[in-house]
C-alpha cells in the first residue's frame, strides 16, 4: 500500500497554524484567551521558568522523530538531487560531475516518450478508472439495503492487502495456459492471447489489476461524500420533480466536486508511486515501465546506473511536488459547494 | 426512502436495481480472492489441466507444505511480525509525543517544525530509497532487520493526524490537570492518550497494515532470505518454483494475505476512518 493520502487533506476541523501569540492553538480553546490580567512580577518569573522548562521538554518530546525525519526524509531527497549530476555506477567508489548530462540523456533519449507515455497511461487510467467504478458502487452502497455493511467492507478490502499477494493471484488468473481467463476464452473456442508476456498487453492487464485494488478506495470515500450531502436539497429538487438522473448530473455531482478533486489527487500521488504489482506481474517491466519503476530497474536491476536512477526519481519527485502544490492551493481556497 | 408496504413491481425494481448490482460489487472483489483460497487447496494435477474444476477434487494441504519448505517461510512470517510490531510500536509512539509537543507544549519554533512534518508529508518514500539505500549499507544495515525498520521511523503521518485530533481537545481538561501540578508526562499519559484512544487505534491500525505490506525497501536492502519480510520471501518463492506451481504459490500469497484479512475484518471500522479521513468535510 501506497503513503495514505492525508496530504493536507480538506475538512480539517483544525486550522493548519497555531496561535504564535499564546502558543496554544488558534481557536481550539473555549473562552476567551486574550483578557487582560493583573500581572504581578512573581507570576512572571514563574512564567518564564515555565517557558524554559517547556522548551526541553518540546526537543525531548518531538526532536527523535524531527531528526529521524530530517535524517530519512529530507537528506535523501537532497543527496538523490546530487546524485542525479554524477555518472555514477552504484558499487563503484568513482563518480564523475556530469551536470545536466543524465537528464539530457533520459529527455533526448529513446526511453523517456515510452516511460513518460506509460506512467501518464498507468496513472491517467487507474485514477480515472477507479474513480468512475468507485462512484458507481458508492451509489450501490448508498442504497438503504440489507448487507451493504458487509459489502462496504468486502469491497474496501483489496485497497488493504499486500500488492504482491494480489499481483500473483491475478498473475495466475492471466496464465495463458492454466489461468481462469485462458479457461473462459476457450469455451467460446478463443485462444488466449500472452497477456502479460506481450509488452503491449501487459500495461492494460497491470492497469486493471491497480483499479480493482483501489475502486474500494474511492467507493468509500464517494459514499462517505454521499451520506454527508444535505438531505433538505435532495427532497426540495425531488419535489420539485427532478428525476434521478437530473439529480444526479445537476445536484449530487456538483455537491461531490470537492470529493472528486481530493480523491483525483490522492490517487494520482499513488498511482505514481505504484510499485509492488508491477514489479510482480512485470518484473522486466515488459511494456509497463513508469517512472518509479524505471528508476528502480536502472539503479538496482540489470545496470546499476545510480546517478541516472536518481534523474529519474527527481524528474518523479518534481510531478509529485508540482501535484501537492496544486492540492495545496486549492485547500487554501476552500472551494466548497455545501 | 423504502415504502412500508412494497408492491411486486418495487419489489423486482428494488431486487434488480438495487441487490442485483450489489451482488455484483461484492462478487468482483470476493471471486478473485476465492479463486486463489481454492486453488490453494488444489494438487498440481487439478491445476496443470485445461478443465477447469471451479472446487478442488482432492483438497489438499500440500501447497502450503511445498511453500513452507521450499523457502523458509516460517523465518519470513516472524521476521515480518517483528518489523511490524516493532516498527508500528515506535511509529505511534513518537507520533503521540510530537503531536503532543506540537499541541501543548509553548516552543517558539512551533509553527516551523510543524511546516517540516507538513513537507515530509509530500515527501514520497520511493524518492528517498537509493540515498537511503547508500547510507544503511555504510551502517551495516544490510540484511539485518534494524535495516529494514530504521529508515521508516520518523512519521509525518501518524503526527499529522494526531496533531490534528489533540486541536479537538478541550484545553480546560488539561489546564486542569496542569494546576494540579501534573507535568506534562502525567498529563499525555493520564489525559490526553485515554480520551485519544480511538484515534491512537486508528494511526496504529494503519501503521500496521503498512509495514506488513510494505515492500520496495525491504525488498533493496535484504538479499539474504533469513531476513526477508512476507511480501518479498514471496518474491522469492515465485523465482524458485516459477510461474507453472500455481498452487503453491496461491498458498504463499493467502499466507501473506490472511493476516491482515483477519485484523481488517476484526476493526475494519477504524481501519476505513483512518484510510479515509480528510477526505470529507465536517
Amino acid at each position: 500500500m501506497t503513503s495514505p493520502p492525508t496530504t493536507a487533506a480538506a475538512g480539517t476541523p483544525a486550522p493548519l497554524l497555531p496561535d504564535d501569540e499564546t502558543g496554544r492553538p488558534a481557536g481550539t480553546h473555549a473562552g476567551p484567551r486574550t483578557e487582560p490580567r493583573t500581572v504581578n512580577p512573581k507570576d512572571f518569573r514563574r512564567r518564564s521558568l515555565r517557558t524554559r522548562r517547556d522548551f526541553w521538554v518540546f526537543l525531548a518530546f518531538a526532536l527523535p522523530n524531527l531528526i529521524l525525519i530530517l535524517l530519512f526524509t529530507y537528506r535523501p531527497l537532497i543527496a538523490n538531487m546530487q546524485y542525479s549530476f554524477l555518472d555514477w555506477t552504484l558499487g563503484s567508489p568513482t563518480a564523475t560531475q556530469v551536470g545536466l548530462a543524465n537528464y539530457v540523456r533520459f529527455f533526448t533519449g529513446p526511453d523517456a516518450r515510452e516511460i513518460l507515455s506509460t506512467t501518464a497511461v498507468f496513472t491517467l487510467a487507474t485514477v480515472g478508472g477507479s474513480m468512475v467504478l468507485g462512484l458507481a458502487i458508492a451509489f450501490v452502497l448508498n442504497q438503504n439495503l440489507r448487507g451493504t455493511t458487509f459489502a462496504r467492507s468486502a469491497v474496501f478490502a483489496p485497497y488493504v492487502l499486500s500488492g504482491v499477494g494480489i499481483g500473483l493471484v491475478w498473475l495466475f488468473i492471466f496464465d495463458p495456459v492454466y489461468g481462469v481467463l485462458a479457461w473462459f476464452l476457450r469455451q467460446f473456442g478463443a485462444s488466449s492471447p500472452q497477456w502479460i508476456n506481450d509488452p503491449d498487453l501487459a500495461l492494460t492487464m497491470v492497469t486493471l489489476v491497480y483499479i480493482w485494488k483501489n475502486l474500494g478506495y474511492c467507493a468509500v470515500v464517494y459514499l462517505a461524500g454521499l451520506q454527508s450531502m444535505s438531505q433538505d436539497v435532495l427532497a426540495a429538487s425531488s419535489l420539485d420533480g427532478a428525476s434521478g438522473w437530473r439529480q444526479l448530473v445537476s445536484i449530487k455531482l456538483p455537491l461531490l466536486s470537492p470529493t472528486t478533486f481530493f480523491l483525483s489527487i490522492t490517487c494520482m500521488l499513488s498511482s505514481l508511486q505504484a510499485f509492488d504489482i508491477i514489479r510482480i506481474m512485470t518484473p522486466l517491466g515488459q511494456g509497463t515501465s513508469t517512472l518509479l519503476f524505471e528508476a528502480y530497474l536502472q539503479a538496482f536491476g540489470a545496470y546499476n546506473r545510480a546517478g541516472y536512477s536518481a534523474a529519474i526519481s527527481t524528474v518523479l519527485f518534481v510531478i509529485l511536488l508540482a501535484i501537492t502544490l496544486l492540492q495545496l492551493r486549492f485547500v487554501e481556497k476552500k472551494v466548497h459547494y455545501s | 426512502m423504502p415504502t412500508p408496504v412494497p408492491t411486486p413491481a418495487a419489489r423486482v425494481r428494488r431486487a434488480v436495481g438495487g441487490y442485483l448490482p450489489l451482488a455484483l460489487s461484492v462478487l468482483m472483489v470476493f471471486l478473485p480472492l476465492a479463486w486463489m483460497a481454492l486453488s490453494s487447496m488444489k494438487p498440481a494435477s487439478e491445476i496443470i489441466t485445461t478443465d477447469l474444476a471451479i472446487l478442488p477434487q482432492a483438497p489438499t494441504l500440500g501447497n502450503y507444505a511445498t511453500a513452507m519448505s521450499s523457502v523458509p517461510f516460517a523465518t519470513f512470517f516472524l521476521n515480518s511480525v517483528i518489523v511490524t510490531a516493532v516498527g508500528s510500536v515506535i511509529k505511534v509512539m513518537l507520533a503521540i509525543l510530537t503531536a503532543y509537543a506540537l499541541v501543548f507544549v509553548r516552543f517558539p519554533y512551533k509553527n516551523a517544525v510543524f511546516i517540516v512534518i507538513l513537507v515530509a508529508l509530500m515527501v514520497p518514500p520511493q524518492v528517498s530509497v537509493l540515498p537511503n539505500f547508500l547510507l544503511i549499507t555504510e551502517l551495516g544495515g544490510r540484511n539485518t532487520l534494524w535495516g529494514i525498520i530504521l529508515p521508516g521511523l520518523g512519521t509525518a503521518f501518524g503526527t499529522f493526524l494526531l496533531r490534528q485530533h489533540f486541536l479537538t481537545l478541550p484545553g480546560a481538561l488539561v489546564e486542569a490537570a496542569e494546576v494540579d501540578g501534573a507535568n506534562h508526562w502525567k498529563r499525555l499519559w493520564q489525559i490526553i492518550v485515554p480520551v485519544s484512544m480511538p484515534t491512537i487505534a486508528t494511526v496504529g491500525l494503519v501503521t500496521i497494515v503498512n509495514e506488513w505490506n510494505e515492500y520496495i525497501w525491504p525488498l533493496i536492502i535484504v538479499d539474504d532470505p533469513n531476513i526477508m519480510t512476507l511480501p518479498v520471501g514471496l518474491t522469492l518463492l515465485q523465482n524458485s518454483e516459477g510461474n507453472a506451481a500455481w498452487g503453491v504459490l496461491m498458498a504463499g500469497a493467502l499466507l501473506v494475505i490472511v493476516p491482515v484479512l483477519v485484523v481488517f475484518a476484526v476493526l475494519q471500522r477504524h481501519i476505513v476512518s483512518g484510510l479515509t479521513q480528510g477526505s470529507v468535510t465536517g
